[in-house]
């Protein structure tokens, strides 16, 4: 029987990646170990190993191919003794939906199972008033939006430095760092051991000191570590210094869920930071927003939280063409406007509400929805001027459900525009377990598309 | 008042050769000038924590009050080494170490109190002032946190390649706290220039060294890491002041950090609220009497027919002077105006 050599998953959250080399030409002799191919994932370019021994009998996947899904056949080796030619053409009749063009292959289940949120679908997007009309648009990642940020940042202000594990040489954990070494050098890009509390001090007494950096926590997970110095120190210091001093610092990364990581690597600390007086904290869902929010953010002279998703790195947005991007931190942004009910969330809970609001648009539902994009301080002008047109209120996000952002959001809606609300305000939120490792448990723990459509429909009563 | 800045020294190349380790030095001369001063400033953190102690008795202080008294030759003499931009961050023992660099005992006092005059305009407290001008970075409540802070200043005096140094101060109950060995770690990495100065005054709160640390030699604590340490006389400022020119000189010429434990003892109780039962009154009466850092130096003085009696009780009545100031100003100066809680939160 011919071996299937199938595309394979890299990370947590690849769902495709780009064969960049092949390392063994047709014909060539591989033994288990041998470095077959090279492939470049959203993170990394990796070696791709032979499992088996045998002879590469059909390259399916030519190198320079972009977008191959997980799982996809990308060659054929030959057993040891077998008939090399019969091994290609059989294995190419066995499987011709695999050895079809594989970026059009269909998506394996697998892959579905382990990327909870697919892409986004289109919707129309209201233009953000605070990019000038006219403004060319450029598509990217979050990814390359928030290194950009940096970047631009770090050109404009040389007291501005990023710390962290992995960020330097290795360009970053997630590559949100790539080539930020090259530019600026090892003084201000600057590698740590693996040292969360002690790094997280050291970047508060620099910027005590006066300094700008960014300190990027590979996961927010791993702040817990340090969160004594981002609360008891970054954030009271203004206030017990009587306003002498304060930490101009930004504490970014990847929170909330990724994929199959479980229960100490997947978790919003979106209503934690927000708890905290002292500190901003912005969890933005496009790319937009994460390149004009984050350099908002280094220039703040406050200590921000700036939340980021590993999901949400690798998608696709339009980014104004601008030379230099800021928007204003503490300002929600209308999503898409609508008339029957609002819909508000932010980070990578906006997936959810984008794809619900396509299904309720279906049903002749015109749902508005908004991306909070800063958690604090909360843009409750932009919430309650909705809530009065639509009089209704739907909150969707990842994180855990008791004293949750949309426990507070529906909180204050209920004080603040009681008479307004024609509903009580449902909110979604993951579930109130630790997250669980298997596939099925996992999507069943964070929300779902379905009860975003359910929820507008109790409270539209439809 | 405090030892007027020296100008910075020429900034020292950092040798490719490994400078060999520092021992503990003798301790200095001092001239009949910097004896005067020492006593003068030690004798101001004493009464001043004294009146501290005593207002908090009548409840013009609240909260938690922890006095210097018995350990004023540590900052005192540290503080003669340094320069102007040299920083300084200790934990919540803090009163001593202000004074010292110079901040007005109005303004310490007031704070105490918690009123508008003080150093954060009452909304800090005795754990809790800072001062800009003077580098002075806290006054921190959570034990161990300012080491990883003051290690970030040095972060900052290297990336900006000045010449200054971080004064982190920590006490022997600090001593055991993760961070603090995650700091070491970098600051031996990145050879940032601050001078660990762990103040082992023997008792972390109620609990003696030898029942928390395994290892009660704090000047070998950052072996590990490969920075060296000595064992000062906390006691006795002139071992303290030689310490701190070793310790400044082996920062500024780009060796890295340093380690100085200073022997020393407090005479008072961990905070207010602490009857000091762990102790016997006679170990606290046989520092007082045999190791008193003012005493010392009184006696020197004296003996050296530097000073009179006479000469130094006038010095005494200046000191109790502007104790008694700071103590009638922090009674009646108002209280911070209400608007005031919601200043200072974010820029």
């Amino acid at each position: 029987m011919p071996i299937e050599i199938l595309m394979p998953a890299l990370s947590p959250t690849m769902e495709e990646g780009n064969l960049s080399k092949w390392l063994k030409n047709e014909g060539d002799k591989v033994v288990a170990g041998d470095v077959i191919a090279e492939i470049e994932t959203d993170k990394a370019t990796m070696e791709v190993e032979a499992v088996d021994e045998g002879t590469l009998a059909r390259i399916v996947v030519p190198a320079g191919t972009e977008g191959v899904k997980v799982n996809a056949l990308i060659a054929v080796l030959a057993a040891d003794g077998e008939d090399m030619t019969r091994a290609a053409e059989g294995a190419g009749e066995e499987a011709p939906a695999k050895a079809a063009a594989p970026a059009a292959a269909p998506a394996p289940a697998k892959s579905e199972a382990a990327a909870p949120v697919a892409a986004a679908p289109r919707t129309e997007v209201a233009a953000d008033p605070d990019i000038p009309a006219g403004t060319e648009m450029v598509s990217m990642t979050v990814r390359e939006a928030l290194r950009d940020a940096m970047a631009e940042e770090m050109r404009r202000d040389a007291d501005v430095f990023v710390m962290g594990e992995e960020v330097a040489e290795y360009q970053g954990a997630y590559k949100i760092t790539q080539g930020l070494l090259q530019e600026f050098g090892p003084r201000r890009v600057v590698d740590t051991p693996i040292t969360e509390h002690g790094f997280a001090g050291v970047g508060v007494g620099a910027a005590m000191a006066g300094l700008k950096p960014i300190v990027e926590f590979m996961t927010f997970n791993f702040a817990m570590q340090a969160i004594d110095q981002i609360v008891n120190s970054a954030a009271k210091t203004l206030y017990m210094s009587g306003g002498q001093m304060g930490a101009p610092i930004v504490f970014r990364g990847p929170s909330g869920a990724a994929a199959r990581v479980a229960a100490q690597h997947s978790q919003c600390y979106a209503a934690w930071y927000s708890h905290i007086p002292g500190l901003k904290v912005v969890m933005p869902y496009s790319a937009a927003d994460a390149k004009g929010l984050l350099k908002a953010a280094i220039r703040d002279p406050n200590p921000v939280i700036f939340l980021e998703n590993e999901i949400l790195y690798g998608h696709h947005f339009d980014v104004p063409k601008m030379d230099d991007f800021v928007l204003p931190i503490g300002k929600a942004r209308i999503h898409k406007p609508g008339k029957d009910v609002t819909i508000v969330s932010f980070g990578i809970g906006m997936t959810y509400a984008i794809k619900a609001e396509a299904e309720l648009a279906a049903m002749g539902i015109d749902a508005e929805i908004i991306d909070l994009r800063t958690i604090r301080p909360l843009d409750f002008d932009t919430i309650i001027a909705s809530v009065k047109k639509t009089n209704r209120l739907v909150v969707v996000e990842e994180g855990f459900p008791q004293s949750s952002v949309g426990d507070f959001v529906a909180n204050q809606v209920s004080q603040r525009a009681f008479d307004h609300l024609d509903a009580p305000v449902i909110t979604i939120a993951g579930k109130d377990v630790p997250m669980p490792y298997a596939a099925n448990l996992e999507k069943l723990a964070l929300p779902n598309v379905a009860e975003v459509v359910e929820a507008v429909k109790a409270v539209t009563y439809r | 008042m405090a030892t007027a800045a020296k100008k910075a020294p020429a900034k020292a190349k950092s040798d490719s050769k490994s400078p060999s380790a520092p021992v503990t030095p003798k301790p200095v001369e001092f001239t009949k000038d910097q004896d005067l001063n020492a006593y003068r400033e030690m004798l101001l953190i004493r009464r001043f924590e004294e009146k501290a102690g005593q207002l908090y008795g009548m409840g013009f202080i609240g909260g938690f009050c922890h006095l210097y008294i018995g350990q004023e030759a540590v900052v005192t003499g540290l503080q003669m080494s340094l320069i102007e931009g040299d920083q300084m961050i200790t934990a919540y023992r803090d009163h001593g170490h202000m004074l010292a660099m110079g901040l007005s005992a109005r303004g310490v006092m007031a704070e105490l109190t918690g009123r508008r005059g003080g150093l954060s305009k009452g909304k800090g407290g005795s754990m809790h002032m800072f001062s800009k001008e003077k580098h002075f970075y806290g006054g921190h409540g959570i034990v161990g946190a300012q080491v990883s802070l003051g290690t970030g200043l040095a972060f900052a005096n290297r990336y900006r390649e000045n010449p200054n140094v971080s004064v982190t101060y920590f006490g022997d109950g600090a001593a055991n706290q993760g961070q603090v060995y995650e700091s070491f770690n970098m600051a031996a990495l990145w050879k940032l220039p601050v001078i660990y100065v762990i103040e082992n005054n023997r008792y972390a709160m109620g609990t003696a060294v030898t029942r928390a640390s395994a290892e009660t030699d704090f000047s070998q604590r950052g072996v590990s890491f490969k920075i060296p340490g000595i064992k000062v006389d906390g006691m006795d400022v002139r071992a303290v002041k030689a310490a701190g020119d070793l310790a400044t000189e082996w920062c500024r010429s780009g060796n890295g950090p340093i380690i100085l434990e200073m022997e020393t003892y407090r005479y008072r109780g961990h905070s207010m609220s602490d009857p000091a039962k762990y102790r016997s009154k006679d170990e606290v009466q046989k520092m007082r009497s045999e190791h008193d850092p003012i005493e010392q130096v009184k006696a020197r003085l004296i003996a050296k027919k530097w000073a009179s009696e006479d000469d130094l009780k006038a010095v005494d009545k200046d000191v109790r002077d502007i104790v008694a100031d700071a103590a009638d100003f922090a009674q009646t100066d108002p209280e911070p105006d209400a608007s005031e809680l919601w200043t200072d939160i974010l820029i």
